[in-house]
């Protein structure tokens, strides 16, 4: 289920730590096999924890746990607006309402053609720039709905 | 040691110790919901809140280690408002719907409510909604009453060894529940309901049966398997309700397996025999049966007997004893039969060898006590499947890995999946396990600087496969253990002992034990010892359960048993039933195929209706009351057989009262030395295999006696599939076999066939079918046998 170089990863992780402290692993190995296929089905978490060797549903606690893990299909890229209390103060709800209009789906939905998933987050801990949002792995601060459009623009 | 002062009184306790194991020694209550004695501290419920001098804010009592000096207060305002408030914030989401929960009555939170809830909730928002699963037959699950205490998942991760149930979600979301909603397969899983401290986890059996104060107690002893755990059967107006368990230190210690907790079904089940029936009409009126009072039956059994007698002699009646039958039963059955001049007496339906009976005395108890399972230090399992032949026993065995790092190897012919780490598991075939053993002695006799005696050296003549250095480096690491740890066994399972030669796996075990100081350990089913103990073998000349069906006799008595299915070898036993001109069954339970070939049928009661003495691996003596009365017609087996020796004519059955047949039993075998290995065992090898694939079978957990067999919640769950036909990945793809197809069984020596649907098994070895036996589908098989597949 896993391309030979996210098992060769997770091998790495896991010659991290101790041979009697596989577990330890669990986090890295679900979010490599996450970047492999965007989103953790039940069968690849269950596939995971056969690596790991833990049993499936103490993988899945785990997935389930984290927001950033993601339990059903996301789009291909993935927005996650901070409306938490610095953003809101700096005007997040513009940023939120922006993002609706133009994407034209709702927070916790993606669009149509699969380019775009857009999540409500807590803190990113960016506060300096609020209001802020993180697509895919990158920071996006201070923005104004004319940066978002650039960076709407820019996606692919 | 440290002195701490509690509530104002001074204690003397462990340092280092959590408080809350301290106050309960001393009988100081603290409220607690995640917190068990034999689980890991979680604190993750806070009721256990207590004022500690100095500490800024309450403390857990469950997590607080104690350090000398301490001053606790586990009643004061700062305490009592702590553990009222986290009440208030643990009912909040909770439905509080005792009155249609069968946990109320005997629930933690709803007693802790009483105690520190108020009267009135003051959450009016909404509360959180779970949906609940169904996660299999035996547990019922209302995950709304869930309150996040982990125990259940705690239970399943650290003692029962397969994490089955989990905590997914977070906060609010957090859902207690299994992975995918699947079932929960462990064959000692209804210890949740027991530790589940709200009504989210309870009996799916004894759903809405009763309230738990209706409910009277009855200590008692569970007639399964060689444990002898201590349960206690509860019953509503005479009828068996649920079972639960007695904690034992020494024993079971809090927990049961779940054959323990829901056989009762069985004894409720309208499979029971109520009256008494024999046989004497026209056969196209229900095959001649008809119900008859207990003075006609037991004439008519009685005359049948004598007539068989009289017109042969005594040798030509065997007798047959389940293996759960209590001491008084054992004893008063082979009384009969030695009364009737027979000495052709058996309680061993598993077993195929016998050839040590007389050569040593096998006394089939364990020399290492129960309680020291948990503290070995190395261990050797030979043909078991620990895990589902004696599910308590395998429960300390992790502990002992867990606590002790013990390590516990396999010599065995299927990869059984365990509950606990294995040092070494050496898989190999019923074919060479003998030898696998007999290597094994000679890496012992290595390192230990003793000759192996020479028909075990012969046996250990290395074959093929032991050229593999990597199999042989496994062995001399096992040798290794037994030899230089401290606390060792060997343990001889189900699989070893029905093995065609047996008693050359026990000859070589026992030598072993004798050169390393291993604890020689022989496991046997249900109540065998007590079997032993009350002479419930052949006598003199007598014949074993083999030859007893070999030889056709001409009568048979069964006492709890259905040969057809309880014996390994199904077909020759249904055989011999039905050549015999007589037949007496006494039973609890009916069965169509016993009606093929019985003359009279008598019932009697199941093991929660009648007291007797039960006598475990380790020779502990316990006694079972009744929890119930018979039901109907049916009556206590050892009443059955006294008055059925009265009606012979018989002198010596003449007790009044159990106690009167106890003390007739001498327990003096129990005291006997360690069993030494004997000089000159017979050592040839009966199991032979020279074409076809070997035929792997052991008898499934929920088909080894008719009690289990009736038990309706045990027998749907994954511990009792469909017999099929299982082969490995690799040889399903040698044979052009898929899944489900159907084959045609053949036995090489040509004797028996059957069609049995092909699963994929990758316990099974290569070469190897696993077949199980306890079926009627796999009876026409025999035992121990290389069999051939063919398309169906
Ligand atoms: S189901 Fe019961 S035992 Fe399991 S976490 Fe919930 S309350 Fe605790
Ligand atoms: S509040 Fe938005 S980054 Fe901290
Ligand atoms: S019992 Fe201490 S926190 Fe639950």
């Amino acid at each position: 289920m896993l391309s030979d170089t996210s098992l060769r990863e997770i091998q790495h992780e896991l010659s991290k730590y101790p041979a009697d402290r596989r577990q330890s692993a669990l986090m890295a190995a679900l979010r490599i096999a996450q970047d492999e296929h965007g989103w953790l089905s039940e069968p690849l978490i269950e596939y995971v924890a056969g690596v790991i060797r833990v049993p499936p549903v103490r993988a899945y606690e785990v997935a389930s746990f984290y927001s950033m893990y993601e339990l059903k299909p996301v789009g291909r890229n993935k927005i996650c607006v901070c409306t938490n209390i610095s953003c809101m103060l700096r005007g997040s709800d513009e940023v939120v309402e922006h993002l609706n209009k133009r994407l034209g789906i709702g927070l916790g939905e993606t669009t149509a053609d699969g380019k775009v998933t857009l999540k409500e987050v807590e803190c990113l801990a960016a506060c300096a720039g609020a209001p802020m949002m993180q697509v895919n792995r990158d920071y996006f601060e201070n923005l104004t709905p004319q940066s978002i459009d650039e960076i709407l623009d820019s996606l692919s | 040691m440290a002195t701490i002062e509690v509530d104002g009184k001074t204690l003397e306790v462990e340092a280092g110790e959590m408080l809350i194991k301290a106050t309960d020694k001393a009988g100081i209550y603290i409220p607690r919901f995640c917190y068990h004695d034999k689980l890991s501290v979680a604190a993750n419920c806070r009721m256990c809140l207590v004022e500690v001098e100095k500490a800024p804010k309450p403390l857990p009592a469950c997590a607080t280690p104690i350090m000398d000096g301490m001053k606790v207060f586990t009643k004061s305002k700062l305490a009592r408002e702590a553990q009222k408030g986290t009440m208030e914030f643990l009912l909040i989401n909770h439905p509080l719907d005792c009155p249609v929960c069968d946990q109320g009555g005997e629930c933690p939170l709803q007693d802790q409510a009483l105690g520190y809830g108020k009267d009135e909730s003051r959450f009016l928002e909404r509360k959180r909604v779970v949906a609940s699963h169904d996660i299999g037959p035996l547990v019922a699950t209302e995950m709304t009453r869930c309150i996040h205490c982990t125990r259940c998942v705690r239970y399943g991760e650290e003692v029962a060894g397969i994490m089955e149930m989990g905590a997914p979600g977070r906060g609010e979301y957090t859902q207690i529940g299994t992975f995918l909603n699947q079932s929960v397969d462990s064959e000692v899983s209804g210890n949740m309901i027991d530790l589940c401290p709200v009504g989210a986890l309870t009996s799916k059996p004894y759903r809405f049966a009763a309230r738990s104060w209706e409910l009277q107690s009855h200590a008692s002893i569970s007639p399964h398997d060689c444990v002898g755990t201590n349960i206690n059967v509860q019953t509503l107006r005479d009828q068996v309700e649920r079972v639960l368990p007695i904690e034992n230190t020494e024993v079971n210690d809090c927990w049961i397996a779940d054959r323990d907790r829901y056989s009762y079904e069985a004894v409720n089940s309208d499979q029971r025999l109520t009256v008494p029936m024999i046989r004497d009409g026209n056969p196209e009126n229900d095959g001649g049966w008809r119900e008859v009072n207990w003075e006609s039956a037991l004439k008519y059994a009685a005359a049948g007997l004598l007539t068989v007698i009289e017109s042969s002699s005594g040798n030509h009646v065997g007798g047959l004893a389940s293996a759960s039958s209590t001491l008084e039963e054992f004893h008063l059955f082979q009384k009969l039969l030695q009364a009737m001049g027979s000495s052709n007496i058996d309680h061993r339906l598993q077993q195929l060898d016998f050839r040590d009976d007389s050569t040593a005395s096998r006394f089939p108890i364990s020399q290492l006590p129960i309680a020291d399972f948990s503290n070995l230090d190395a261990g050797l399992l030979i043909g078991s499947n620990i895990r589902k032949e004696q599910p308590l026993l395998s429960l300390r065995l992790r502990e002992a890995t867990l606590k002790n790092q013990a390590q516990i190897n396999v010599i065995g012919v299927m990869d059984y999946e365990m509950n606990f780490d294995l040092a070494q598991n050496i898989v190999s075939n019923p074919a060479s396990l003998v030898n696998e053993i007999a290597l094994l002695a000679v890496e012992v006799s290595k390192l230990k600087e003793n000759d192996v005696p020479e028909q075990i050296a012969l046996l250990a003549s290395p074959n093929e496969q032991y050229n593999d250095t990597q199999h042989l480096a496994a062995i001399s690491n096992i040798a290794n253990q037994l030899c230089s740890k401290e606390q060792t066994m060997v343990t001889l399972g189900a699989i070893a002992q029905q093995h065609k030669d047996a008693s050359v796996i026990r000859f070589i075990a026992q030598w072993i034990c004798d050169i390393t100081d291993a604890r020689m350990v022989i496991l046997p089913p249900a109540n065998s010892v007590a079997g032993w103990v009350a002479n419930c073998t052949p006598g003199e000349a007598g014949k074993n359960t083999v030859d007893m069906l070999a030889a056709k006799l001409k009568a048979y008595v069964l006492l709890g048993c259905e040969p057809e299915l309880d014996h390994i070898d199904g077909q020759s036993a249904m055989n011999a039933m039905l050549a015999a001109d007589f037949v007496l069954q006494i039973s609890a339970f009916k069965s169509s195929n016993v009606m093929k070939y019985a003359d009279v049928i008598l019932p009697m009661a199941a093991f929660t209706e009648a007291a007797g003495t039960y006598v475990n691996c380790e020779g502990r003596v316990q006694k079972s009351s009744v929890a119930a009365p018979p039901k109907e017609e049916s009556r206590p087996a050892w009443k059955i057989l006294r008055v059925l020796g009265n009606f012979m004519e018989f002198s010596g059955f003449d007790q009044i009262t159990l106690d009167d047949v106890t003390s007739e039993v001498s327990f003096e075998n129990l005291s006997s030395p360690k069993g030494k290995t004997q000089e000159n065992s017979d050592t040839t090898i009966h199991y032979h295999h020279t074409r076809g694939l070997q035929r792997i079978s052991d008898t499934p957990m929920y088909r080894a006696e008719a009690t289990l067999r009736n038990a309706k919640a045990l027998q749907k769950t994954a511990d009792n599939p469909p017999p099929a036909a299982g082969l490995n990945a690799k040889m399903m793809e040698k044979y052009g076999f898929s899944d489900s197809d159907l084959t045609l069984v053949v036995t090489t020596n040509g004797e028996g066939n059957t069609v049995l649907p092909i699963r994929l098994d990758n316990r099974v070895p290569n070469d190897c079918v696993y077949i199980s036996a306890g079926h009627l589908e796999t009876a026409p098989l025999g035992a121990d046998t290389s069999v051939s597949l063919e398309k169906a």
